[in-house]
């Protein structure tokens, strides 16, 4: 412990944080802020996807036509991929979240519940994404 | 209590812990039920979905109430949320309030557009 605080750099930068030990319930947690970020971020496409698909007939089309034929210069399979992003994001955040408010209201928080209901979350965030994905690239 | 005015004003921080803290528990409990409502409706539609089918379900006059109300919890949730990672990423108080002006006009900006979509229809 002594040693450990002689060779510490000084003030900790965010840079320093990648040196730590992540287990699956940290890795959850940065996962919830990245994808709460990722759709703050696209956010107006989220809003422009909505405003498209509600309008009118013709705009209904536009929003169908954007993910094959693509959206301006950017081509439908990035289009794809940003979506896919999205729904990882928006199920990861979803499943994180209500895990949060289950931890609230049932006070599980040890640390073998916080492992195991981390480990879920992710299972079931990524489980959710590969099937929704399949669906969106045309697997089925 | 220490002085908190003039120049020793602290103007970081939240402050209010609880009330965000509460806020932001209540808006993703009103979004996910709103989520789970609007799956529901999705999936209990029998063939594909069209235009018509997907611009009726937000057609409704109660239906576009709770968008709008489900637009401002977005909003103040991604207020509490985005603000928490700018509190604790960056210190100096003058980018800070940069970076949270441009998180006000980025997200009330996104709720107009969203409100006046809702209300056009």
């Amino acid at each position: 412990m002594a040693e450990m605080r002689r060779t510490r750099p000084g003030t900790m930068r965010l840079i320093d944080a990648v040196k730590y030990r992540l287990p699956v319930a940290a890795l959850v947690s940065i996962l919830h802020r990245i994808s709460g970020v990722v759709m703050f971020a696209l956010l107006p496409l989220v809003i422009w996807m909505f405003d498209v698909s509600v309008t009118s007939e013709i705009s209904f089309e536009r929003f169908t036509s954007a993910f094959s034929a693509g959206l301006g210069f950017v081509p439908g399979w990035l289009v794809k991929i940003a979506m896919l992003g999205l729904i990882w994001a928006f199920l990861h955040h979803f499943i994180a979240g209500v895990r949060h408010l289950w931890m609230d209201m049932t006070h599980s928080v040890s640390k073998a519940q916080g492992h195991s209901s981390a480990v879920a979350t992710l299972i079931g965030s990524l489980t959710l994404t590969v099937v929704l994905g399949a669906k969106l690239f045309g697997v089925y | 209590m220490s002085v908190n005015y003039g120049s020793k004003r602290v103007v970081v921080g939240a402050h209010y812990g609880m009330r965000d803290w509460l806020s932001q528990r209540v808006t993703a409990t009103l979004m996910a039920l709103f989520t789970v409502l609007l799956l529901a409706q999705v999936i209990f539609t029998s063939g594909p979905i069209g235009y018509d089918t997907w611009a009726g379900i937000f057609a409704a006059q109660w239906m576009k109430v709770l968008t709008l109300v489900i637009f401002f919890s977005l909003g103040w949730h991604a207020w509490v949320g985005v603000r928490d990672i700018w509190m604790d990423y960056v210190k100096p108080a003058a980018i800070r309030l940069v970076l949270q002006v441009f998180t006000i006009v980025w997200l009330v900006g996104c709720m107009g557009w969203a409100i006046q979509v809702l209300w056009r229809l």
